[in-house]
Parts: structure tokens; C-alpha cells; sequence
């Protein structure tokens, strides 16, 4: 079946149809990674996106039940070059396209993916729609897409029930925003014993509870859209608790303790995003997926110091807070996909979970 | 960190001669490493023994020795140069091993050398084969359950431990040289054997066989401070069990979910810090295909073939910031010079997918056993680019240049069903087009997939291209599935062979749906950011990247392919000099190729550089975008000349000699008709299409007769016929493929050859020099082993070899380059051939001569007249220096071909011997390709044919007089024993245990003099003979003229000590001297 792209700019690429047929409307981005489509697309800070995959070739090793992210894709949408009509891989237990039809996820395949990037990357994130009707009306539709705006995905994300994964070693609360699997993962293979709260949770719930050590999860939108849980982050700040902010979780933080985030022109997605870690002097390759980032400038030197840049364009990766308990990065040290370089972020929690144990 | 202050000088070692396993990718990555040191205000010394190299232009390094690769020259280098450091892992295998030899015998310690990059001790580790085993052990990487063993009787113990079949692989060789998989308790003995002798400590390692797995490999970069990328991974088609080298890798991998492609990355990264290798290093994986299991195969700790391709693969130069981090930058002080924007600490995103497939011998060696193993058997590789996988197969599928543009092969047509189903179990270089095959015929993906556990993901690929061509054959041919046909790399060739249409119909069906090739850039980030990179590649997509620029003099360069026997690294010499030439004549310059091993390929040679193969139809999707203003053909080999009349019939204007004079130096009776006009003689002659025609030509000339195709390079197919039935076998050879033009039959003159290449204007022409050939006629130019300038000819020769040049040059309307081959018969001047373009010996003609030959011809092309151009016209005044070309052969790679030497090329490289002395320089020859000259107490075997018995005698003398034991079979024991040469008489083949051949398995002799008898047949002694040697690489010269040669370095050449010669400085001398 045919299926048509319109970009909030006018821009119309004519494919096929994969996946689920309904018309959909998102704001459109692009990842760079090679691999990891299914991760990304149940990638929670997805929601409200049609992803467009730079890599040409998609579906090449199918969708299983172990890579999912979280319960359900996430993403609006996804764009790709070519499908890959079987996937070859001992795990493979479907293909993608079946399985964005089960999930009624709408795609668009047979498209020039790399033109579609450098439309994204010279006129910056924008809104598009993809239709399968025969011949669209661009300007009804152009209407439609200009309207768009990712709202209230941190909401529909979340999970309603808190969630316990038991384990041996430091007790952590989890503020789940949108959070990838692999988060919780990471800390429960290292023996933590996670928590996992919705993300409307009060800051006394989790504060009661006798915490070792509070996590923000990544998530998606607008992180100024969240005002009442940036209300909510400010208290576990200023609560003598170690905490570890990933992504939208560092980002709140930033709002929380008065700095200011902005929308990047074409954001960072993909698995080779070289991050300096200031304190060490060295890079680090990185997996990424944020259109937001906090502003340098509004960073008070006071309350935290950038503890980590981005090599290619200088943006804030990274702060570590003054009160010594506190750092999150924006990048994902939980891969997943991406390169696995920053596990060790999570030991360095379970550290001063640690320590500000043996300190009290 | 930046550049470290103390390191001012720095040696670079090269690889040597192009030899199977190690080819034109460590020039490309020596000469970017030499600039990139360059560019840092380093004084480099070069050494290399190959000629045919840009790293040894003056351009590249300050001082540049073109010595042997041993020890000894280097020490003495050292001792001359004093350079205060040493980068030891650019230089393949061989600068790799003998940095670590002058390291270890203390030489870099006792002159104050710093070993830059990756440290001594971390080298050792990585090659070591224990070493290497302890370290992966140690940081928890799973290897292949093996074991290093230094005899066979603890190889053969170790088997029945683990259970056959295993692997052989030798420590400390190239390309897994004398490794291979061994089935059975005989074959492991055999391996084994082979394998402790080839490998310079003695050691083998023997592992389980993992055949079947999946072969992934990581380029991986680390810098001083520990910064760790990679650079890419790739994916090998074929799985474990072919030589990753004679493998279709296709990057980046296809088959890995993130979760394996993480893993193994992660392994990468923490094997090179484990390693704390500074620098590019290469590892290999074998991932079990039903799970997360993996083992590592192999790690390089230094560039290498994989390394030169993800380069390319993804215009990441990884040798270039190899070399800054040997100089002591940290990554992220290197820029990206692809983006301009970013840093070299990143890792690159594809968005498009590369397939490279390798190019191997066996259309020359038609007897050689095509099998693919462990042994790397290819010469060369293709590599092509597209957004679909399908796209990239066909194009390097055709850059092969093997008369096929599909994944079909007629040869395979007319065999039954059940022998395709038969061969799938023989992996060869067919076994791609057989799987293709296999498919046409019926068979699943799945059914394939169970024999060859080749991926399915991967024969899905294949069978789309078969469906593809039933729809193409069936289906009406509309816009929507022609577009779809091209997109997935259909030439119009092709789909017009498949509907009964010219091509021409089909690129006018196309031209008028619209249907044209566009052009995406390869800019190492998936176009996240803005590159300003000039390397391109067509896809089938309507967005088009590429723009023509709009500059006056845009010149179009054809590049010369993959590498190959016949037409190696010096038509990239040749072509990448052309481009700095018109560049310097501000030309704007694009360059065509689809070598990735090689310096043209570099993006930023030319102003624009097409990654694309070198077709008509590929060529012309360019020159349609492009509109260049000219083309220049005769600096890309065989493969460049051959497009000259489809770019004329473009409309493109033919810088230099134009496709009529192309024409009539390839076309017989024009040629001939050249020669009648210029009064020129040469041999008796005909023309022939069939093998009875054939015999009648030479019932009328007389045998011998040379037997050979038109349009050829490297005397592909040519041979010497003795008798009706040698013409019936060649004929049948020649005529597997079939010929356009006719087959040329020459009388075989067996005298003295002279070789001229000389730059012309239309006017005056320019002989930089004449070399002459060691052997006489017979043996292909490429083959023999030359002198410049001339020892034996006389001046009145030479005065008529220049004469003729002018000649042959003005008729034929040369403009640039021509390259004459003449023979001395009976005190007379034949011309043999004549090819307009330029040749193998114009590198090194240029390097002794210090006349920048590729330079003047470009200017001539362009309108300037030589006697403007300050080198003169006529013949150049000799060098004070001879230089001798000797050629290097990749024989013990190559099973079943026969060793002996014949007018078809069999050589795959060259090195140079240069000095004063024409003995010395023909000493340093031998050296620099690994002889060892025999000396007193030497045992050399002497085996030749009835008609050298005359000739042999005196070498024989000589030999005994210089103290060497002689050895010689039945008639030629007799006859020198009645000439009153004491020789030990050894048994025939026929004879029985001991013979000849345990005398040769046992190392008996250290150098065979072996003369062919006519009858070529396999199983003649003589070929068993010389296979043996081969094998066991025991030296056997095949030519009485050789063997000469060898005697008279030894005599002449040993009076004094080697003197190493600054080739940099050689030029200087020759100008003051002229």
C-alpha cells in the first residue's frame, strides 16, 4: 500500500505502507544508530515521535521479547529506507512489521531517509504526518501537522503501580518518567534492590520509604511541561539523599535547582555521541536520544559544575551538584541501545549510596 | 596530550612488495601516516624496498631508501639517518616484524630509536599466540579452545584431545600463510609441518573449528589517554573457515541485533585497552549464530587491510590519526576532517552499506585450485557502495572486471541441478554465483543456508536479485520496476540481456522515464552534521547530493581497479600523480575507482572523488552529472584505456593519445600498417579466431610462436606454443571467454628485450630511460628481472631503440605516454609491442631517473611542449645509479600453479635494488625479495632442459668454484659429470622414497635452477619439482639467465658492504649532474 511523508514544511516523500496503516501525526526525528530498532522504538522518550531511521537497511534481525524497553513501543512512528521482509537471528521471534501492525504502529518505508535527515538536521525538528490515503489535501493536512505538539507523554508513559525488583544490595527509588528497562536492569544486576514509582509520586512517599539513594529515569517531551514533578525534585534535592538523573531525570533536576533547558535545533539520537567527562579528561562514547538540553549558562556554579560536554557540540552532558550527593548526565549509560562505555555511572551511584551510608 | 616535543625524526618502515595478503593498502596507509607526520613538522625517513609505491616519492618523505626490509639495511639506515623514533605499525606485517627484530636484537636501544605507538611489549602480546591467549584469558575474552605448539607430534597429541577437524594457524605470518583447516590425521601433518617452518618463532597454534560461525571484525582505535573508539564493524558473508581476506564483507554487520553488536564492540574495546595498543588495531570475532557464544579470533595490532577498507567504508582515516596518536595527540585533538566540525572521537554512522568482495588470480591461474581457506589466495579486493545491499553486491560484482555485471555465470548454466546443488559444499571464488544459482534453480534460502551456513539474511539478498530478474524477464518493463531493477545495481547491460534490448534501448527507456542515478556523499555521520567531504557514491534515490561544479577544466581520471597480476599498485602511482600534476595545473580533478586499498580512493587526492565501478554505464552516469571538460585514460591501467571509446562516444574529449591511437596500437592491422609506414620490423605474424587457424599461421612462420588475445594486460593468456597441440590447449584457454577481437600468433623471437617508456607531445618525445631484461624473450616484462640503464647494450641499439621510439610515438599521434617493448635478434631491432598508456615501470623509472615522468606527460596532454618543460627531449642522460627491478611472487599462497616463468605474468610485486655497482644494486635485489644468494657450502640443485644443458655448464663451474655443493637430476648429472663438473647425482620422482621431492620436503638445497621442458602438463616432473620448492619457499629459478644472474651477485656483488641510497637525495645529484 502506498503511503505518503509531509513534512511541517511542505516536503512530501511517497513510499509504501508498513506497519499499521492509520494516519498519524508526530514530530519527526532522526537516530543515527545501526542497530537497536526495537529498542528505540519502546523506547519511552520516544512517545509523540516518528522516528526516522538514518540507517537504510531495517528489520534485518526481526523483534523478539527480550529487547523490548518497556511494555509497548513508544514511538508515533517510524520511517525507513527498507524493510526487511524476514529477520534472521536466533532470537527472532516476528518481523517488524508485523509487529508494528500488532501494536498499531504506523510506518512508512521506500523513502530517501538521508534526505529526509538533512531536511531535519538544516531546518530543524518539525512536525510530519504520514497518510495512507490515495491523495492527500496538503493544505488540510499541513493545518493538522502545524498543530501537533508532544504533550502529556510523561503521563501516558509512566507506570500506575509502584513496582518492586528485589535485590541484596542498596535500596533505590526509581521515579519512573518514561524509564527504559535497561535502567532498572543495570542497577538490579549490581545487586540494588529498585523501586520503581509513577512518576506523579510525592517527594515524601519516596523520602519515607528509607531510601538509599533516589534514580530520575529518561523520558519524554518538553521537561518544562512538567512543572509539579519539577516541584517534587526540588525536595528530593534539597533532602540529604543520593540521587542519579539520567536524560529528562537530569534535566528536571536542572529546572528544580533553577537552571533552564532549551529545544536543540535537530536534538542528539544515536549510539556515537563522544562526551568528555571533565573531571578525568577523557571521552567517552555515548548513547543518546534528548531534542532538550540544559543551558550552560544557566547553570548556577554555585549549585552545580558541568561535569561533563559534549565533544561535537559543546552542549552540558552532564552536572555534579555542590551538595556532593547529587549527578546526573543527559546522555544514556544504560545503553540500549548504544554503546555500553558509562555503565560505570551506576556503580559510581552505588557508591555514594554507599558512602552516604557509612557517613550517617 | 599534545604532540610530543622530543620526536622530530621519524623512520617509517613500509611493507614491501605487493605479495597476496599484503598489498596496496599499506601504501595507502603509510602515505597518509607520512603526510599526516609531515603535516606535523616531522622529518620522515622512508624506507621500503617496493618502487611502485607513493610512500617512496619524495613528495611523501625527506629521505626515502628503497632498500631491502632485513635487519641489516635498516640498522644501517639508523646509523646514517639517526632518527629519534621509529613508528613500527604502518607498515603492515612485515614493517610490523621487523621493527620488533630491531628491537629486540637492540639496535633501536643502542642508537637512542623510540618505538612510537603501541609498545614492544603490547605487540608481543597481541602476536604472540600464547601471550595473546594469557592476556584474553586474564580479562575474561572467551578464544577458541587451542593450543601453541612447536612440533607436530604435540599437534597431533593435541587433536585427539579435541577432536578433528581443526585449525592450523601459524604464528607471525601473513595472510594465515601455510595455516589451513585440517580434517584428517594425514592433513594436520602436512599443515602442521608447513605451518612451524613458515612462521618466524617456530610456532603453530592448533583450535577447535568453529567453521560455520559468524565472522564479525571491529576496527577499534586508543589513544595514550584511553580514549577508545571503533572506527566500524564488519560482517564477512562467508563464515568462519575463509580467510577474512578472501571473504564478501559487508559493513556495517547486517545480522547482529544491538545486543551482539554491543557485545562485541565492548569486547573490542576492552581487549585494545587490555592491550594498551596506540593506534588502529584490527580484532575478529566468531559469534556462534544460535546464541550469544563468541570467541576472538585474531587481533592486528596495527593497520592493516581491514583497517584501509573501514577507512573507506566510512571516510574515518584511520591511519592518519594513527599517526597523531603515535606523535602523541589524544583523539579528541584530532580533527574530523570529513565534517570540519566534529572531532576524530566519535564513532562513524553509515547510512548506506558497503560491500567489499575480493579479487582473486584464478582468471590467470587457470589451474590453480580455486579452493578458499585460511590460506588467503586474492590479490586485490572491489568495494562498492549503495543504500541497499543489493545495490552494492552488483556494483562490486562488476568492478571485478570479470565479463560478468549479475550475480550469473554462463559457465554454471548448462549444469544440472544436481551438481549446483553438489557444488554448494565447495567454497570457492564461484561459490557466490552458485548460491545465486542454486536459487534460479529452485532451491530455498533455507536449503542453502544448511550447507553453506552463509546467513539467511544474506541469501534473501540474493534471492530478491534472482526474483528481480524473473520480473525483469516477465514482466512488462514500467517505470516503477525499472526504477526498482536499478536501485538494486541492474546495469542496462544487464536488464537488456534479460529482455532481449541494447543497452542502449534501455538507457533511452530510462533517459525518458526519468530514471537517473543520483549521487549521496559519505560523510562518516550519517548526515547529522554538514560535510564538506567530496566523496560520493550513485544510489537510485531522487535526491541528488552531488552538484556538478561549475569550474573551467574539470578533468575526469580513471582509476585502474582492484589490484591484480598484470595491473597492480603502479597505475595508482601513475593516476594519483596525474591528479596532483593537473591540480597543480589548476585543474579541478575528479577521480573514478573502486579500490579500497589504494591512495586515489583517499577523498582528499582529488577535488572529488566517485566510489563507483569503472563501467561504461557507471562512468557515464557521472560524466552526465559532471560534464568534465576532459578525461584522462592512460594512467588507470588496462581498465581506464578500455573506456576510452565509450568516453569519446560520450562526447568527452580524450586527454593525450585519442581512442584512434589507442586503437591502432591494438589492432593488428593498423599496427601493421603503422609499421610498413614507419619502416619498423618485428616478428612474423598473423591473426586467428580459431585454433585450426591458428596452426596454419604458425605451419607458416614456424614454431615456436606467441600465442596471445588483443586488449590484454599482463600477457593474460599469452603463451609460447612449440607445437599444434600447445595451440590447440591455449586456444581452448583463450577462447573460455569469448573474443571480440582477434588472437594474435607471433613468431617467438628469443633474443635480448629492451622495455622504453617515454612522455610525447605529438612533436619531440622524451626517453627517461631504457632497461633491459635480465632473461631473454619469452618471459613477460613484468616477470623478468630488469636493469636501468642498460649493461649489455650497445650504443647503436640504443640510438635505434630511441629512433624507433620517436617513431613508433609520432605515427601513432602519442600524446603523454607510451610504453615500447623491442627485442635484439641477431643484431637486429624487433619491436614487440607498443602500449599508449602508461606502465608499471614508470614509478621507479621516475624515482632513478628523478624525471617526473607522470608530471611532463600530464602537462603535454594539456597543450605544453616538452622542450619547454626543462627535462629536454630525447634520450635522458643515464643515472649515475643502476637500479634492478626484480619481481616477487606469491607462490606457496597459490596451490597448483605452476612456478615456472613464460610470457604470461605471474608476478604479483616488485622490489628495487639501487646503486653505483650494477652487481651491488643486483645484490640488494636479490636481498630486498627475501633471496638468499648461495654460497660456499650451499646445496644447489641444477634440473634443466636438454637445450640448457650448454648454457648451464659454465653457472655449474662457477658454482663449484665458489665452494657450492651441486645436486643434479639424471641428464643433467650426466652431462656436467662428462664436462668434469662434480655434481651428487639425486633420484627421480619415478624412482621412489628418497628422491628428489624428500630432498625437498627435507630442506636439502637452498636454491633450485629448474628450466621447464615445453610439454606443460601437470604432472611432469618439473612442475611437481618447483611446487614442492614453492611450498617448502625453497628459491627456484626457472630461467638459465637467472640463474646467471644469481652466480654473477654473488661473484661481483660481494666485494664490498651494502651502502644504502637516499633515493631523495639521488634526484639532486642527477640534477646537478645534467
Amino acid at each position: 500500500m502506498k503511503a505518503t511523508l509531509i513534512l511541517e514544511n511542505g516536503s512530501v516523500f511517497c513510499g509504501t505502507s508498513m506497519g499499521c496503516a492509520a494516519d498519524c501525526i508526530c514530530e519527526m526525528v532522526f537516530n543515527t544508530s545501526m542497530a537497536g530498532y526495537q529498542e528505540i522504538l519502546t523506547d519511552p522518550s520516544y512517545a509523540g515521535q516518528g522516528v526516522v531511521m538514518t540507517y537504510p537497511l531495517i528489520g534485518n534481525y526481526g523483534v523478539n521479547s527480550e529487547d523490548n524497553e518497556s511494555r509497548r513501543p513508544w514511538a508515533s512512528a517510524m520511517i525507513v529506507r527498507r524493510l526487511s521482509p524476514r529477520g534472521s537471528n536466533f532470537r527472532c521471534e516476528g518481523t517488524l512489521d508485523e509487529y508494528l501492525k500488532e501494536h498499531g504502529i504506523t510506518g512508512i518505508c521506500g523513502v530517501d531517509t538521508r534526505a529526509i535527515t538533512r531536511l531535519l538536521r538544516d531546518q530543524g525538528t518539525m512536525n510530519g504526518m504520514i497518510t495512507t490515503e490515495e491523495t492527500p489535501d496538503l493544505e488540510q493536512k499541513l493545518k493538522l501537522i502545524r498543530d501537533y505538539r508532544v504533550r502529556g507523554t510523561v503521563e501516558e508513559t509512566t507506570r500506575s503501580r509502584v513496582e518492586v525488583y528485589p535485590g541484596d544490595g542498596p535500596r533505590v527509588a526509581l521515579l519512573d518518567l518514561g524509564v527504559k528497562e535497561n535502567m532498572i536492569r543495570s542497577l538490579h544486576r549490581r545487586g540494588c534492590e529498585v523501586t520503581v514509582f509513577p512518576a506523579h509520586t510525592p517527594a515524601k512517599v519516596i523520602l519515607e520509604g528509607g531510601f538509599d539513594g533516589v534514580m530520575l529515569s529518561n523520558g519524554p517531551g518538553d521537561p518544562a511541561d512538567n512543572v509539579e514533578i519539577i516541584g517534587e525534585v526540588k525536595k528530593l534535592y534539597d533532602a540529604d539523599i543520593p540521587v542519579f538523573a539520567v536524560c529528562l531525570g537530569h534535566q528536571l533536576m536542572a529546572l528544580a535547582t533553577g537552571a533552564v533547558t532549551e529545544k536543540l535545533k535537530y536534538g542528539h539520537r544515536g549510539g556515537n555521541h563522544p562526551v568528555r567527562d571533565m573531571a578525568e579528561g577523557r571521552v567517552y562514547i555515548t548513547s543518546q536520544n534528548h531534542g532538550y538540553v540544559v543551558k550552560a549558562e544557566s547553570v548556577d556554579p554555585a549549585v552545580a559544575e558541568i561535569s561533563h560536554v559534549n565533544v561535537n557540540d559543546g552542549t552540558v552532558e552532564g552536572l555534579r551538584y555542590r551538595n556532593g550527593r547529587v549527578f546526573t548526565v543527559q546522555f544514556h549509560p544504560e545503553a540500549s541501545p548504544g554503546p555500553r562505555d558509562t555503565g560505570y555511572l551506576f556503580d559510581r551511584f552505588i557508591e555514594n549510596m554507599k558512602g552516604a551510608k557509612g557517613h550517617a | 596530550m599534545p604532540k610530543n616535543p622530543d620526536i622530530k625524526k621519524v623512520l617509517v618502515i613500509g611493507s614491501g612488495p605487493i605479495i597476496i595478503g599484503q598489498a596496496a593498502e599499506f601504501d595507502y596507509a603509510g602515505t597518509q601516516a607520512c603526510r599526516a607526520l609531515r603535516e606535523e613538522g616531522v622529518e620522515v625517513v622512508l624506507v621500503n624496498s617496493n618502487p611502485a609505491t607513493i610512500m617512496t616519492d619524495r613528495d611523501i618523505a625527506d629521505h626515502v631508501y628503497i632498500e631491502p626490509l632485513n635487519t641489516a639495511s635498516v640498522t644501517q639506515i639508523i646509523e646514517m639517518e639517526r632518527p629519534d623514533s621509529i613508528l613500527p605499525t604502518l607498515g603492515g606485517q612485515t614493517g610490523l616484524n621487523l621493527a620488533m627484530a630491531l628491537a629486540e636484537d637492540g639496535t633501536l636501544e643502542r642508537y637512542g630509536v623510540r618505538l612510537l605507538g603501541t609498545s614492544a611489549e603490547s605487540i608481543r602480546k597481541a602476536e604472540d599466540r600464547q601471550g595473546f591467549k594469557d592476556t584474553m584469558e586474564r580479562i575474561g575474552q572467551p578464544c577458541v579452545t587451542s593450543k601453541v605448539v612447536e612440533c607436530v607430534e604435540d599437534a597431533m597429541d593435541f587433536a585427539a584431545e579435541i577432536g578433528l577437524p581443526v585449525i592450523v594457524r601459524p604464528a607471525y605470518t601473513l595472510g594465515g600463510t601455510g595455516g589451513g583447516i585440517a580434517g584428517t590425521r594425514a592433513e594436520l601433518h602436512e599443515i602442521a609441518s608447513g605451518g612451524i617452518r613458515l612462521s618466524r618463532v617456530g610456532q603453530v597454534l592448533i583450535e577447535r573449528c568453529i567453521s560455520g560461525w559468524k565472522e564479525i571484525e571491529y576496527e577499534v582505535i586508543r589513544d595514550s589517554a584511553g580514549n577508545v573508539i571503533t572506527v566500524c564493524n564488519m560482517e564477512n558473508v562467508d563464515p568462519v573457515g575463509v580467510h577474512t581476506g578472501d571473504s564478501i564483507v559487508v559493513a556495517p554487520s547486517q545480522t547482529l541485533a544491538d545486543r551482539e553488536y554491543q557485545m562485541l564492540r565492548s569486547a573490542a574495546l576492552d581487549i585494545i585497552s587490555a592491550l594498551e595498543i596506540e593506534g588502529g588495531c584490527n580484532v575478529q570475532f566468531a559469534l556462534n549464530p544460535d546464541s550469544f557464544e563468541y570467541a576472538v579470533i585474531e587481533v592486528n595490532p596495527r593497520v592493516s587491510r581491514s583497517s584501509a577498507l573501514a577507512s573507506k567504508a566510512t571516510g574515518y582515516p584511520i591511519a592518519k590519526v594513527a599517526a597523531k596518536i603515535a606523535l602523541g595527540y589524544t583523539l579528541d585533538e584530532i580533527p574530523n576532517s570529513v565534517t570540519g566540525k566534529t572531532s576524530a572521537c566519535f564513532e562513524p554512522a553509515l547510512d548506506y552499506c558497503v560491500v567489499k568482495i575480493p579479487k582473486w588470480p584464478f582468471d590467470k591461474f587457470v589451474h590453480a585450485s580455486r579452493k578458499l581457506g585460511t590460506q588467503m589466495k586474492a590479490t586485490g579486493e572491489v568495494m562498492a557502495i549503495d543504500n541497499t545491499f543489493e545495490g552494492a553486491l552488483m556494483k562490486a560484482v562488476r568492478s571485478l572486471e570479470q565479463h560478468v555485471n549479475s550475480l550469473n555465470l554462463d559457465s554454471l548454466k548448462t549444469l544440472p541441478d544436481g551438481e549446483i546443488r553438489e557444488r554448494l559444499n565447495r567454497i570457492d571464488d564461484q561459490r557466490l554465483f552458485v548460491m545465486a544459482e542454486a536459487l534460479r534453480r529452485g532451491l530455498s534460502p533455507e536449503e542453502i543456508h544448511a550447507v553453506t551456513k552463509v546467513d539467511l539474511w544474506f541469501l534473501d539478498r540474493f534471492l530478491n536479485i534472482v526474483e528481480m530478474e524473473n520480473r525483469i524477464a516477465s514482466e512488462p518493463l514500467g517505470c516503477e520496476l525499472l526504477r526498482e531493477a536499478k536501485a538494486m545495481g541492474f546495469t542496462d547491460e544487464f536488464i537488456g540481456q534479460l529482455t532481449g534490448r541494447t543497452h542502449f534501448a534501455v538507457k533511452a527507456l530510462r533517459d525518458e522515464l526519468g530514471i537517473r542515478a543520483s549521487f549521496k556523499m559519505v560523510d562518516t555521520c550519517a548526515a547529522e552534521f554538514d560535510a564538506a567531504t567530496p566523496y560520493y557514491y550513485s544510489t537510485y534515490d531522487e535526491v541528488s547530493e552531488a552538484e556538478g561544479a561549475d569550474v573551467p577544466k574539470k578533468v575526469l581520471v580513471l582509476g585502474s581497479g582492484p589490484i591484480r597480476i598484470g595491473q597492480g599498485i603502479e597505475f595508482d602511482f601513475c593516476s594519483v600523480h596525474s591528479v596532483w600534476s593537473l591540480r597543480k595545473l589548476g585543474c579541478y580533478t575528479i577521480i573514478v575507482n573502486n579500490n579500497p586499498e589504494t591512495v586515489s580512493t583517499d577523498f582528499d587526492v582529488a577535488d572529488k572523488l566517485y566510489f563507483e565501478p569503472l563501467t561504461p554505464e557507471d562512468v557515464q552516469n557521472i560524466v552526465e552529472l559532471e560534464k568534465p571538460w576532459g578525461a584522462v585514460v592512460q594512467f588507470g591501467g588496462q581498465t581506464a584505456i578500455q573506456l576510452t571509446k565509450d568516453l569519446s562516444n560520450m562526447g568527452v574529449r580524450i586527454l593525450g593519445t585519442d581512442a584512434e591511437g589507442v586503437d591502432a596500437a591494438e589492432d593488428r592491422e593498423k599496427f601493421d600498417q603503422i609499421l610498413k609506414m614507419t619502416g619498423i620490423e618485428k616478428a612474423e605474424a598473423g591473426t586467428c579466431f580459431t585454433a585450426k587457424e591458428g596452426k596454419e599461421i604458425a605451419g607458416r612462420i614456424g614454431y615456436p610462436v606467441l600465442v596471445r588475445p588483443s586488449y590484454v594486460l599482463g600477457g593474460q593468456g599469452m603463451q609460447i606454443a612449440y607445437n599444434d597441440r600447445d595451440i590447440d590447449e591455449y586456444m581452448a584457454i583463450i577462447n573460455m571467454v569469448s573474443q571480440e577481437h582477434p588472437i594474435l600468433v607471433d613468431k617467438y623471437l628469443m633474443g635480448r628485450e629492451l622495455e622504453v617508456d617515454a612522455v610525447c607531445d605529438g612533436e619531440d618525445i622524451l626517453i627517461p630511460g631504457i632497461m633491459e631484461h635480465i632473461e631473454r624473450a619469452g618471459i613477460h616484462s613484468g616477470d623478468s628481472i630488469s636493469v636501468y640503464p642498460p649493461v649489455k647494450i650497445e650504443q647503436r641499439h640504443q640510438k635505434i631503440v630511441a629512433d624507433y621510439t620517436r617513431r613508433l610515438a609520432t605515427a601513432l599521434h602519442v600524446v603523454g605516454l607510451v610504453n615500447i617493448q623491442f627485442v635484439i635478434y641477431n643484431d637486429k631491432v624487433y619491436v614487440i609491442e607498443v602500449n599508449p598508456r602508461s606502465s608499471r615501470t614508470i614509478p621507479y623509472i621516475t624515482k632513478v631517473t628523478g624525471v617526473p615522468i607522470i608530471e611532463l606527460a600530464t602537462r603535454v596532454m594539456l597543450g605544453d611542449k616538452l622542450k619547454n618543460l626543462g627535462y629536454g627531449t630525447g634520450l635522458y642522460p643515464e643515472s649515475p645509479y643502476y637500479a634492478v627491478k626484480m619481481p616477487v611472487f606469491s607462490f606457496s599462497k597459490l596451490t597448483d600453479v605452476d612456478t615456472a616463468l613464460g610470457p604470461e605474468m605471474k608476478s604479483t610485486g616488485e622490489v628495487l635494488g639501487v646503486d653505483r655497482d650494477f652487481y651491488q644494486a643486483l645484490l640488494k635485489a636479490f636481498k630486498g625479495v627475501g633471496m638468499e644468494i648461495p654460497k660456499s657450502g650451499s646445496n644447489v640443485l641444477l634440473t634443466v632442459k636438454d637445450e640448457d644443458k650448454p648454457e648451464i655448464l659454465p653457472i655449474a663451474r662457477s658454482m663449484e668454484e665458489l665452494g657450492m655443493e651441486l645436486y643434479a637430476t639424471g641428464g643433467t648429472c650426466d652431462y656436467l659429470r662428462a664436462h668434469g663438473v662434480s655434481c651428487r647425482k639425486v633420484g627421480r620422482i619415478a624412482d621412489g622414497s628418497p628422491n628428489i621431492l624428500d630432498q625437498i620436503e627435507s630442506g636439502t638445497f637452498d636454491l633450485i635452477v629448474n628450466t621447464p621442458g615445453h610439454d606443460h602438463s601437470h604432472n611432469r616432473d618439473g612442475f611437481r619439482i618447483r611446487r614442492a620448492a614453492a611450498e617448502r619457499s625453497i628459491p627456484v629459478v626457472t630461467a638459465i639467465d637467472t640463474a646467471h644472474a644469481v652466480i654473477q651477485a654473488r661473484i661481483m656483488g660481494r666485494v664490498k658492504q651494502l651502502r644504502a641510497v637516499d633515493i631523495a637525495q639521488v634526484n639532486g645529484v642527477i640534477h646537478r649532474e645534467s
